[in-house]
């Protein structure tokens, strides 16, 4: 088991190391000149030339990027201004550590990724078990075609209009402010509580779908039977028998899923005007800022990789077919 | 002749098609007594293990039943789900045909086993473990200390099946239904399944009904046979009667397709 996680670690290095040099070579060289764009309106070509002395521009492209990499793990300096490790490089429009960016907003990211996960976990799961159980009754039957409506409708247009019925019209929630949960837990609560949703409905939908199928899958096959003719009651069969065998895919993609958001959720942040990633990705891509690209885009990979590895790890200790086999 | 433990009368089974009702059971009747044992046989889709089904209150939703299905006299048929559920696993058990597929993966046989245990007889975790490890005993799987705590895939065919049979057995039941449990084993295993089904029905003196559509499989256990065709009893009477002196052309087109060693052969 140990020489399985060390394998897979190995492994998640390897991708990462493959993502940084496609981004580097898409985002540094395909696009244009940086020193001309840090340089602005008012440029010489001998402030282009320092420009491209100090980012280390002249030297060849593999030298480049060996020195993105070394500054990533040790650090390192351009010109005068030294960058401590983990150095991912200074926003060419503000000047700001690209790393300090990062970690600014991640929290919020994962505040808005945790909210909307339980949320549609709670909602999908429940919702999809009790359409299975009531397969074919008038609850199954709208909560299916409801779920189908709401995996159908965009995440800006709920986003929109949630936001013109409850704070412009109703005015039950004021418009996000994002505050730090320990100065204001409530306004932070109900700060959040849209943008969750907005994000959660779409998830739950599909998961709810997801679920009831599995559910009556497994509700088919012959340990069912099994267990009828055991003579167990029927909520230690659904509980025992169903549940965990039909709930059990679900955590691999739920775990693809979550990831994915970690790295940012790009349409409802910027509705909603959070500074997450997803907002910092959009804004860095619209201003075409290419250290955050780069760094945007190695983190949301970064959380796509390792969760994958998470996922199989989880996998392999909820299903004993697959563990006894990998150990 | 044997005391009547399991008493079935006139057993219709009704199932809802695309294209109306269908009688899958017409007016089946049989009597097992204890120590005995009755084998069913027929062709796929004859209603076999439908009415097998049938008698624990197993069948799909919607599906009808009437006439009478008597275990010590007392009726089963239209009984509550509290009161089947009570008679499921306790006093009448079965066993299934892919002991692979009719384990739960995700359990270990111990859990499959207590399980059903608890379910009657109530009792601590560990009491129940040991009577998992007891009835893995009895049905001969080595090591079954250990081997409690293994999930179904550790084991080989014959094996589940035995772990099927010791679940099936381990309340006890004064009637067993097997449906098929040697079709889906190799030749050998099946004969060392068969065997180890009848020293435990001597041991416990259970009844037991061999549903199958294997002759040879049934002129070795079964001291009568009910013989179904197309959800009709064609025939019922004396393992002996039944396969000497057939009465039902069925069932003598049955006995001539069992190949024979002195068959002449085309080649």
């Amino acid at each position: 088991m140990t020489r399985y996680v060390i394998g897979r670690l190995g492994g998640v290095v390897v991708i990462l190391l493959a993502v940084c040099l496609f981004t580097y070579l898409i985002f540094f060289k395909l696009s244009p000149d940086p020193a001309v764009m840090i340089c602005g309106k008012t440029c010489t070509p001998d402030r282009i030339d320092s420009i491209r002395d100090v980012l280390g521009l002249n030297q060849p492209l593999l030298t480049q990027f060996w020195e993105f990499l070394r500054g990533i793990v040790a650090g390192r300096d351009y010109g005068t201004v030294h960058c401590s490790a983990p150095c991912l490089g200074y926003s060419f429009q503000t000047n700001e550590s690209v790393w300090n960016m990062l970690t600014t907003r991640l929290p919020v990211s994962i505040t808005v990724a945790v909210g909307a996960a339980v949320l549609w976990l709670l909602a999908g799961v429940a919702g999809g078990l009790i359409s299975a159980i009531k397969q074919g009754t008038w609850w199954d039957r709208s909560a299916m075609a409801l779920a189908l409506t709401g995996v159908s409708v965009p995440n800006y247009v709920l986003a929109l209009v949630l936001q013109y019925v409850l704070v412009v019209k109703l005015q039950v929630l004021p418009f996000p402010a994002a505050p730090a949960f320990a100065d204001n837990p409530v306004l932070w609560f109900e700060s959040y509580l849209m943008p969750w949703t907005v994000l959660a409905v779409g998830y739950a939908c599909l998961y709810a779908r997801l679920t009831r199928a599995n559910v009556i899958d497994t509700l088919a096959e012959n340990f069912l039977r099994t267990a009828r003719a055991k003579g167990l009651s029927r909520p230690l069969i659904l509980r025992r028998h169903a549940l965990r065998p039909a709930l059990t895919p679900i955590t691999t993609i739920f775990g693809m899923d979550f990831a994915g958001l970690l790295g940012g959720a790009l349409i409802t942040e910027t509705v909603f005007g959070l500074n997450g990633i997803g907002k910092l990705a959009a804004d860095s891509i619209a201003k075409n800022d290419q250290p955050v690209i780069m760094a945007v885009t190695l983190l949301a990979a970064f959380f796509v990789v390792v969760g994958n590895v998470v996922v199989d790890l989880v996998y392999t200790a909820l299903d004993p077919r697959v563990r006894v086999t990998s150990s | 002749m044997t005391d009547e433990l399991f008493v079935v009368e006139d057993l219709t089974v009704t199932l809802p098609t695309s294209r109306g009702p269908v009688d899958v059971v017409k007016d089946v009747s049989f009597t097992v007594g204890r120590d005995d044992t009755l084998g069913i046989v027929g062709e796929s889709g004859s209603g076999k293990s439908m009415t097998a089904l049938a008698v624990l209150g197993l069948l799909p939703p919607g599906a009808r039943t009437s006439g009478s299905v008597r275990l010590d006299g007392r009726e089963l048929l239209g009984q509550s789900e509290g009161e089947l559920r009570s008679v499921r696993g306790n006093a009448i058990s079965m066993v299934f045909q892919d002991p692979l597929s009719s384990l739960n993966p995700y359990y270990t046989v111990g859990l499959q086993i207590e399980e059903g245990y608890r379910a009657h007889r109530g009792g601590s975790k560990r009491a129940a473990r040991q009577v998992a490890i007891e009835a893995m005993e009895r049905v001969r799987i080595p090591d079954a200390a250990r081997r409690v705590d293994d999930y179904p895939h550790q084991f080989s065919g014959g094996q589940r099946q035995r772990i099927m049979i010791a679940m099936a057995l381990c309340c006890s039941p004064s009637l067993l239904i097997a449906d098929e449990p040697t079709t889906a084993l190799d030749v050998t295993v099946q004969a060392q399944i068969l065997e180890l089904l009848a020293e435990l029905q001597t041991q416990t003196g259970t009844g037991l009904i061999f549903i199958t559509h294997d002759l040879a499989v049934i002129s070795s256990i079964a001291r009568r046979v009910l013989v179904m065709c197309a959800g009709d009893p064609v025939e019922y009477g004396t393992a002996e009667q039944v396969f000497s002196d057939p009465r039902h052309e069925y069932t003598r087109t049955l006995l001539d397709a069992v190949p024979r060693i002195d068959d002449e052969v085309m080649l």
